[in-house]
């Protein structure tokens, strides 16, 4: 039977970054996977949970129980908001036994995109070529919460002609953590400066990683710093370097 | 939301504080600089230990077992202190604590009282009383010593003096001494040590904090680099601890555990240079060591977490700093920005667990729950979950009758669950927000700097949203399923926004 994948695409990438989300489909078609993308999914409630409103976000996670009750397998470009899933939703949906059954089934099913590729598709080289010298910022969530370390690197591995030059402080917080970025900007952009610093101090042409949020935030700080760094996530990176190494 | 944005003068809250701290150069140079150092050498000790996940599920073990039967080995350990010799007292907050060590003091009709470093002092404000009481009190810790000719208070738990830079403990130095001392490290601690060899000598009364207090012995044993803690305990007549109520270990063997993770997670050593062991006071054979041992065991909001599944384990903290060291904002903005005696992702966590109220509110707010504490934590604690389990907390009070009349922040989530919970009105509301941003959209990013995202905008270009959400463009992309890799084919509609 063929297995059943959902795009879990996450409210930032569904209606910023459409790319990214493209990106990942042409990339798992390329491996022989279809994609689909049920539409009752909005977003997994984790800015309104982290903020402390958590019947606010378990109102909104309520869309991806849904959503994703059908598949075999549900993937995210961003580990924060797979972590979320991972993390919370056992314990978001404890009230109701119905929810707390598929709260508990979609976890082990919800992987992050790197992770999808490298534990599920047993892929790390996709025949990409891209010839640059690029730095890679290793997302909190993704890395700590989901345990998402190797699986960005050992794809970025596979891509020929990369010069993968390591971060330094690679693993500090970059000052997003959603309301976190608005609530205490001053502390947020000194983290945010100090992480721009370091990427440019690396003198990479790309800014690569695995959650959007976090790229939104270094890449808006280097940017507005006149930096000029371009910042893309690892679909896009792959995905173009595919073009490339097709060509 | 409330942003305190650049060039608010406010102190009662952290994003206030820190501002000064932001601003601060040597002040932040100095806290990188030092946390940077601790962190690469846990790092060493940790790999050289190997097996460290296990050492952590260990102590995380002891510890949580210890807390969770907490009356019972507290029991124990009193019996058995009280057995050896040592006379113990109970302190349910901070006030009583004082006044149980300020009574022991003017018994005594001591003057000089030397204290090793011990934050559960700081958060009794211990010096001030004895102050008030024409008492002189001075630290022998070195970094501790440093604060108290500044006039401070400590903004790291391990490293009290985190903050200042050697040329400015020069100055403090030459200060108090009348004579430049340059800034020789090596001059400035035999400057130290000779002055504080007087105070040894002369003090009425030693006083420390304790690690950890051991259930089965009823002793009290002490860490330090300096050895000082041995000096202060063993020279005066009159010794007196004070000690967190959670402080207990149930045996020795769980000590050598703690013994394994403290002084790595501190400061990134193998092992502690001084440990003392105090069973009770000196006994008739024994050569050295104090008269009278008194022991303040200090609750202070403490035992309120007993039993609450979502904080218990806070007491689980062995207070070695490490949380400190990797925490992202605390690099930024150093210990005082937080405005309480713990600093830092613990101190975020444990001062409004026990300081219930207000004051202390938005410290819960001050982190981007990165999770760095959580993984640098020797015995596990989950911090970050802690951090939002606290933000909840502060969110249901502000819902309770007599809380803030309109908390903006509700209300703005509740819109935020009402329209995000039917994909057809999160559908609606997306394509409204493209047609608002339009004027202010330019070349994929808003310029703006008003609005409530102007935390946001005055510092990071902001993206606009795309053209068309990705779930619109997904209905009309055609995929192509390649079997086999070297199949060519140029997927359609592969062109970016
Ligand atoms: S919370 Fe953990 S890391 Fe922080 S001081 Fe306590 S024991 Fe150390």
């Amino acid at each position: 039977m063929r297995m059943r994948v959902a795009l879990f695409v996450t409210c930032l990438v569904d209606n910023f970054y459409p790319r990214v989300a493209e990106s990942m489909v042409r990339i798992l078609n390329s491996c022989g996977v279809e994609v689909e993308f049920p539409p009752e999914q909005t977003c997994c409630g984790q800015p309104a949970f982290n903020s402390g409103y958590a019947q606010q976000a378990r109102v909104v996670g309520r869309t991806l129980l849904e959503a994703f009750a059908d598949f075999d397998y549900v993937v995210s470009p961003s580990g924060s908001c797979a972590g979320m899933v991972h993390h919370h939703y056992p314990s978001l949906f404890d009230a109701d036994p119905d929810e707390t059954r598929s709260a508990r089934e979609l976890v082990p099913k919800t992987y992050e995109f790197s992770q999808f590729l490298v534990h599920v598709l047993g892929v790390t080289d996709l025949g990409a070529f891209f010839p640059h010298r690029v730095t890679y910022h290793p997302s909190c969530h993704g890395s700590r919460l989901l345990g998402v370390k190797e699986e960005p690197l050992q794809l970025l591995a596979g891509v020929r002609g990369l010069d993968l030059v390591p971060l330094p402080h690679a693993e500090d917080c970059c000052g997003f953590g959603g309301a976190f970025a608005v609530k205490m900007p001053e502390i947020s952009t000194a983290m945010a400066t100090e992480k721009a610093d370091w990427v440019t101090e690396t003198g990479a042409e790309v800014l690569v990683g695995t959650d959007m949020g976090c790229l939104m935030n270094i890449g808006g700080r280097l940017r507005h710093m006149g930096r000029s760094v371009r910042v893309m996530h690892l679909a896009e990176l792959l995905h173009e370097g595919m073009e490339q190494g097709r060509g | 939301m409330t942003g305190v944005g650049a060039g608010a003068k406010d102190t009662t809250t952290i994003s206030g504080r820190s501002h000064a701290a932001l601003a601060d150069d040597f002040l932040r140079a100095a806290v990188r600089f030092t946390t940077d150092r601790l962190k690469d050498r846990k790092r060493g000790a940790t790999e050289e230990l190997g097996r460290w996940e296990e050492w952590r599920e260990r102590g995380r073990a002891i510890r949580s077992h210890t807390v969770a039967n907490l009356d019972h080995y507290l029991r124990q350990f009193v019996a058995n202190a009280r057995a050896a010799g040592a006379a113990v007292h109970f302190a349910a907050d901070a006030q009583e604590a004082s006044a149980a060590v300020l009574g022991i003091v003017q018994e005594k009709q001591a003057t000089l009282v030397a204290k090793s470093k011990s934050m559960v002092s700081e958060e009794i404000h211990i010096n001030s009383r004895l102050e008030e009481h024409g008492v002189r009190v001075v630290e022998t810790d070195l970094g501790e010593y440093i604060i108290q000719l500044a006039h401070e208070t400590p903004s790291h738990i391990i490293i009290p003096a985190i903050h200042k830079t050697r040329e400015q403990i020069k100055d403090l130095f030459t200060h108090d001494g009348g004579q430049d001392l340059g800034t020789d490290t090596k001059a400035l601690v035999a400057f130290a040590r000779s002055k504080l060899r007087e105070t040894f000598l002369a003090a009425d009364i030693g006083m420390t904090g304790c690690n950890f207090g051991i259930a089965e012995s009823g002793s009290v044993v002490l860490f330090t680099n300096e050895g000082n803690a041995d000096m202060v305990s063993a020279l005066p007549k009159t010794h007196i601890v004070v000690m967190g109520m959670e402080r207990v270990l149930p045996t020795f063997a769980d000590l050598e555990v703690m013994a394994n993770l403290l002084p790595r997670s501190a400061t990134g050593q193998k092992v502690i240079t001084y440990m003392s062991v105090i069973t009770g006071p000196r006994r008739a054979r024994e050569v050295s060591g104090p008269t009278e041992l008194h022991i303040v065991i200090l609750d202070n909001g403490r035992s309120s977490q007993l039993g609450d599944a979502e904080f218990q384990d806070v007491l689980n903290c062995i207070r070695c700093g490490a949380c400190l060291n990797v925490c992202p904002v605390y690099r930024h903005v150093g210990g005082h920005a937080y405005g309480s005696v713990y600093p830092g992702p613990i101190g975020a966590v444990l001062t409004p667990l026990l300081l219930q109220g207000e004051e202390f509110a938005d410290l819960p707010n001050a982190s981007s729950l990165c999770g760095a504490c959580y993984e640098a934590c020797p015995v596990k604690i989950p911090l970050h979950d802690m951090l939002v389990a606290l933000r909840r907390r502060a969110a249901q009070r502000k819902a309770k009758p007599g809380g803030v009349r309109v908390d903006r922040e509700r209300v703005a989530w509740s819109g935020y669950a009402t329209l995000f919970a039917k994909p057809g009105r999160y559908r609606l509301v997306t394509r409204v927000a493209r047609i608002v941003q339009a004027p202010l959209a330019r070349d994929g990013y808003i310029e703006s700097t008003f609005g409530p995202l102007v935390g946001w905008t005055g510092s990071r270009h902001a993206p606009a949203l795309a053209p068309e959400p990705f779930r619109d463009r997904f209905s009309r992309m055609k995929q192509d399923v390649k079997v086999a890799r070297q199949n060519d084919g140029k997927a359609a509609e592969s062109d970016p926004r």
